[in-house]
């Protein structure tokens, strides 16, 4: 993430807790892998949220202090977490019913790209990649009644990862909501992508050099 | 007198044919049945399709059946995953076959196995690569793909408690796979960590009716041996 003098992206966590404060009490809720993990840590206690995980987990808690994981209760990235009161236990098919019946208020996800129509990429970086792996991306992203993105605003090399059509073979289409990156915050509208938010000293049109298709401000 | 119990895990996996569908559950070694998957690769059977979440990881389970050259064919969500070290051996030389399938619609496929729909539209995977020579077709506006059951000659199940019935309890997300999994074989296998009295177990908490069931083994397997990641 490159900084320059008048502005400063946001660090992973503080990308994490912005996403979270935009999540209401109430809604249930599944984070992918990555920076969607952390955003869990920042919705503050006393706003019920109930946290999903496909492998059959409602009602999800942080992970549990060192020396107190429970070896049967792992998320679907494969760490330890807790189980909140209230939560509760279903097998895989009822877990993916639930996601793909549109019983999720959102799902977070990472991304390699997006598209200001709400395609999203995030499985493969190759249609020659015959080995991938999917998981429940493609599930969660046809299913959730909003999809939400993380991601950094273009690729190490700088590439923007925000176009007018994804490159990279696509997980579904028209499904993202919303993108949060370490520079922006910007909702995918019937008219493209428009900025909701940006961090303080940045203006439209350093965010728009960083981005390929056109920005709503 | 119905019991289901069998006394060795090589009771269990007596007649398992070459050529058969095998489902495996378990998710990320959770409700893995690890000792009915070693007593797969002692029986011997080969031929093997195995329908599970992932390739296999590091050298045991799922990953020494197919680095025996076992396994014709694997369906999973995760194909090349972190540690996925044997499969992408065997896949280079093009020794095994791979369906690679969104992980609720490998569950619901399973599940329609089980509930005899030979075939549901989902919107998951609509438009995407995978949908690739599938029939689509639109609804309200919507397009879908069809997938098509999948159903077990054998399926491998780990439970917490079970009694001779075959009825079922799991521990906490060693649920996942286990109980549609046990839904959808012709031969479903069990070990079971913990033997109940038949009437013991909560009739309410019963996670698998045993009609589902055919063979019981005990086994204390003990915890998971979950790496953090």
């Amino acid at each position: 993430m490159s900084e320059s003098a008048n502005w400063k992206p946001l660090g992973r966590e503080e990308l994490a807790a912005r996403v979270a404060r935009d999540i209401p009490e109430g809604w249930s809720v599944n984070l992918g892998i990555g920076i969607p993990t952390l955003v869990g840590n920042y919705v503050p206690k006393e706003r019920e949220v109930v946290f999903h995980s496909e492998n059959g987990i409602l009602g999800m808690g942080p992970a549990p202090p060192a020396g107190h994981e429970n070896a049967w209760l792992v998320n679907a990235s494969r760490q330890h977490v807790s189980l909140l009161p209230g939560g509760s236990f279903m097998s895989h098919s009822d877990s993916f019913a639930l996601v793909r019946g549109g019983h999720l208020d959102l799902c977070v996800l990472g991304a390699f790209q997006v598209a200001e129509n709400g395609d999203l990429a995030n499985w493969a970086r190759s249609e020659n990649d015959n080995a991938p792996a999917i998981g429940g991306a493609m599930d969660l992203a046809a299913g959730a009644k909003r999809i939400w993105i993380v991601m950094e605003h273009t690729t190490r090399a700088g590439e923007p990862r925000l176009l007018r059509r994804c490159s990279y073979p696509l997980t579904a289409g028209g499904c993202v909501k919303r993108v949060y990156t370490e520079l922006a915050v910007i909702d995918v509208t019937a008219d493209g992508f428009r900025v909701i938010d940006m961090v303080p000293g940045l203006t439209l049109a350093a965010l728009q050099d960083r981005t390929e298709a056109p920005l709503l401000g | 007198m119905i019991d289901k119990f069998v006394r060795s895990v090589a009771e269990a996996m007596a007649g398992i044919k070459d050529g058969a569908t095998v489902l495996i559950a378990g998710f990320a070694q959770v409700g893995e049945p690890r000792a009915l998957i070693d007593g797969l690769i002692e029986q011997g059977a080969r031929d093997l399709v195995v329908v599970h979440n992932t390739a296999g990881r590091g050298r045991e389970g799922v990953a020494r059946l197919i680095g025996e050259g076992r396994v014709r064919k694997i369906v999973c969500s995760f194909a090349r995953s972190r540690g996925s070290v044997i499969f992408e051996e065997v896949f280079a030389r093009g020794d095994i076959e791979l369906e690679i399938l969104p992980q609720g619609t490998l569950a619901e496929r399973i599940r329609a196995g089980a509930a005899g729909i030979p075939a549901f539209y989902t919107a998951t995977g609509a438009g995407t690569k995978l949908a690739e020579g599938k029939e689509a077709r639109q609804f309200d506006d919507r397009e879908y793909i069809l997938e098509h059951w999948i159903r077990g000659d054998v399926a491998l199940i780990e439970a917490w408690r079970a009694d001779r019935w075959g009825n079922l309890i799991y521990r906490e997300a060693g649920r996942n796979f286990n109980p549609v999994m046990a839904a959808a074989a012709e031969l479903t296998i069990v070990q079971t960590q913990h033997v109940a009295a038949l009437g013991e177990l909560s009739p309410e908490e019963i996670a698998t009716p045993g009609v589902y069931v055919n063979r019981v083994v005990h086994i204390e397997a003990g915890d998971p041996p979950i790496k953090i990641e």
